[in-house]
């Protein structure tokens, strides 16, 4: 039963009657399923492209691709996972989750929400369509400039990168101004600041980030569309400019994404502990000020990117030291998230399975962070195989492996119907697998000496087993994500009934029916503690009391 | 504010409970918050060009050199239109605030004068530096930086012409009442920023560079 809420019944019309209010909607909760099915689909494409680039690398001097298929598979598998996948996902849970979780009715603005997803959905499309008109981009989902100038990219791929991320990014920016709009102003009565679901705190702190870190991104992208089409001189080293200024600006975007990415898994992961371990978040406070410290440090470690392309040494160290200090509030977290399950009640359902899969992962990419961290470290194995393994485990281990308790976690609130959980073991347990399969052994053949981004090499190198296992892994993880696929959409058409908390949560987006009303709340829920809904169902032990 | 927010449930946390803090903001600041967000990603943008102008200072391989080609007396008459116009634009909001109708049309007037004016110095200082000079994006490093770095100032500024001719429309058709003040308010923070902007590209392109 609905605490706050009272909705007539539901009665659907059919998907054809129903698809042209979806292209319209201004409606928070429908713009983040449209976020989160579009990036689905992104995802699978981005996907299939790792599993060609595996597939390549299978055999030593394989021809599967070629070079320059494989140029450009790499860089739209880049290019999409992070800007079409990973972000889009975690601004779909946003849209949905943020106002049920402070009590809104919508977001602050509706309308630039709507056109935040279409540019998203069209410069995502535009990217792609590089396919039909003679070639994808092929120059690395950081484009380094010289090789994007016009002199050694001549075709129009390069263009279809650059208009592409500037047109999804202009949403991007647009969803930033709306997330910390809403956040700040949007709160039910009582619920200050202090109060809010540390997930929603992350959020804030994602669109602060997006808002210093983008625009820079924009303004780089567009010198280079300056370069290439009217001839300016920005990174054309021959009339002065400089390359390395592009390789900065990239960067200074580059890496605070790598945290627009993390923060908000880190969200997904402080909501759904506490309620598989029936407790309190252990340290609120020190969660959320972890999360402003590494806001604010991650703007200035971007230079550890470029440790080998020749900075001097005293730039390597304040870098260089930057980045070991961002380790400080991450652990903190992860003590506050460990510290939360010790002693708990703990439930191992598939949105604990996958937090927990989360913690350990992320571990291994924090440790192996701090390792390139260290400059010399770093002068040896940059742009070696054991960065790619580093990312991955960062990114994928990280971000995605969160975004999947998410996914488990919040589909009954969306749907009214629980995911198989059956279905969601075997895929954790082949994700799991496959995972630390496919790219645990990338560290060792990066160690090794094989570089990032080649399209094959010799016998002689020792690298083939390290290739294979990693391809073999690659294959499990897709298996593992047909069981997803499988189970998203078998549960939606005749899933198990969830009821509207199935979870016993204590955040108000479980206060509503499931799925919500379109005004998501009849009465505006008066807030008095960080677990309003706890307070409602224990009126004889409220939160309120004790803090 | 968070801050604050943070102390005080920190304090409630040792048992000091002290009642429910309403939200930060209400409703109405909604536009004033998106505002200032939308400002602070402007901001961004243009320090990302400053900083690739001022990176590029004299790093040229040939000329013309700014020193050669910069002229003074147009960009102070615009200099000081541009700033001129910061005043008016305040006062037009002042006016509408009180309901004074009139006078807001009258300084909203002046400030798109003077924004068209500055807009037109920028105009022959180009096509100077264009047809006189022989200076374009493709010349060399400072016409590429120059180019870009003025050529967005300017834009923003056409835009904030044309919003707020717009809003002088609007008002001529008596759309526009005191109501409407907050909406103003943040327009005229943003011609506020294009006006900030401008002190900087002025310090670094025409005082530093020159």
């Amino acid at each position: 039963m609905a605490v706050l809420d009272h909705p007539a019944e539901n009665v659907s019309p059919p998907v054809a009657q129903r698809a042209p209010s979806w292209a319209t909607t201004l409606d928070h909760k429908q713009i983040g399923i449209l976020y989160i099915i579009t990036s689905l689909i992104f995802m699978a494409v981005g996907g299939l492209e790792a599993l060609i680039i595996r597939a390549q690398l299978w055999v030593p001097d394989s021809h599967l691709v070629g070079p320059d298929m494989f140029n450009q598979l790499f860089t739209m598998h880049g290019t999409t996972m992070v800007f079409f996948v990973v972000m889009p996902m975690l601004f779909g849970f946003g849209n949905y989750l943020i106002p049920l979780m402070i009590g809104a009715r919508d977001m602050a603005f509706p309308r630039l929400n709507a056109f935040s997803y279409w540019m998203f959905a069209f410069g995502g499309t535009l990217t792609y369509l590089s396919f039909l008109a003679g070639g994808a981009p092929n120059v690395g989902w950081f484009a380094y400039a010289p090789l994007t100038e016009y002199a050694f990219s001549r075709d129009h791929s390069t263009d279809y990168w650059i208009l592409g991320l500037m047109v999804s990014g202009i949403g991007t920016t647009a969803t930033a101004v709306n997330l910390v709009t809403t956040i700040l102003v949007m709160r039910a009565p009582g619920m200050s600041l202090a109060r809010v679901p540390l997930f929603v705190w992350m959020m804030m702190f994602d669109g602060v980030l997006l808002i210093f870190a983008l625009p820079p991104f924009t303004a780089a992208a567009i010198m280079l569309l300056l370069d290439r089409g009217l001839g300016a001189h920005f990174f054309d080293t021959q009339a002065g400019g400089s390359a390395l200024l592009w390789q900065h600006l990239f960067w200074f975007f580059g890496h605070p994404e790598v945290y627009i990415m993390a923060l908000p898994a880190f969200g997904i992961i402080s909501e759904v502990v506490p309620v598989f371990s029936r407790k309190v978040i252990f340290g609120y406070e020190s969660v959320a000020a972890a999360t402003v410290v590494i806001g604010v440090i991650s703007m200035g470690v971007w230079a550890h990117h470029m440790f080998t392309v020749g900075m001097s040494d005293a730039l390597d160290a304040i870098f260089s030291g930057a980045s070991f200090l961002i380790a400080v509030p991450t652990g903190i977290k992860m003590f506050n998230w460990i510290a939360t399950i010790y002693g708990g009640k703990i439930r191992m359902q598939s949105p604990m399975l996958f937090a927990v899969g989360f913690l350990a992962m992320f571990l291994i990419g924090g440790l192996t962070g701090i390792m390139l961290a260290a400059v010399p470290i770093d002068w040896q194995v940059s742009d070696s195989y054991f960065v790619v393994g580093h990312f991955h485990y960062v990114l994928f281990g990280g971000s995605l492996f969160a975004i999947m308790a998410a996914y488990y976690f919040w589909f009954p609130k969306m749907t009214g119907r629980l995911l198989s959980e059956r279905l969601a073991r075997w895929h954790f347990w082949l994700m799991l697998a496959g995972f630390n399969l496919t790219f645990f052994p990338m560290h060792i053949a990066g160690l090794l000496g094989m570089p990032r981004r080649i399209y094959t090499y010799s016998a002689d190198r020792g690298w083939t087993i390290w290739n294979q296992l990693s391809t073999v892994g690659a294959m499990l993880l897709a298996v593992s994500f047909l069981f997803f696929f499988w189970n998203l959409f078998v549960s939606w058409r005749r899933g198990e009934s969830s009821g509207d908390d199935p979870w016993d949560a204590w955040t108000l987006e479980w206060a509503t029916t499931s799925p919500p009303a379109h005004y998501n709340f009849e009465e505006i829920p008066i807030v008095r503690s960080r677990r309003p809904l706890w307070d409602l169902k224990h009126p004889e032990d409220p939160d309120w009391e004790h803090e | 504010m968070s801050e604050a927010h943070l102390t005080s449930a920190a304090a409630t946390g040792h048992g000091h409970h002290r009642g429910f803090p309403a939200a930060d903001f209400n409703e109405e600041h909604r536009v004033q918050v998106g505002m200032a967000c939308f400002i602070c990603s402007e901001a961004a943008f243009f320090s990302t060009l400053i900083v690739a102008y001022i990176t590029y200072l004299g790093k040229d391989t040939i000329g013309p050199t700014p020193a050669e080609v910069l002229r003074w007396p147009l960009v102070i008459a615009g200099t000081i239109a541009l700033v001129s116009s910061s005043f008016t634009v305040h006062w037009a909001n002042s006016a509408l605030r009180q309901g004074d109708l009139s006078a807001f049309r009258r300084w909203l007037a002046a400030t798109i004068l003077l924004g068209i004016a500055f807009l037109a110095g920028t105009a022959a200082e180009w096509r100077d530096l264009i047809v006189e000079h022989g200076l374009t994006i493709g010349t060399n490093l400072f016409g590429t930086t120059y180019f870009t770095l003025v050529g967005f100032h300017a834009l923003h500024v056409t835009v904030g012409v044309i919003v707020l001719t717009l809003m002088l429309a609007l008002s001529a058709k008596r759309f526009v009442s005191q109501q409407h003040q907050v909406g103003f308010e943040v327009v005229s923070w943003y011609w506020h920023l294009v006006d900030s902007v401008w002190l900087v590209v002025f310090t670094v392109v025409y005082v530093i560079g020159r």
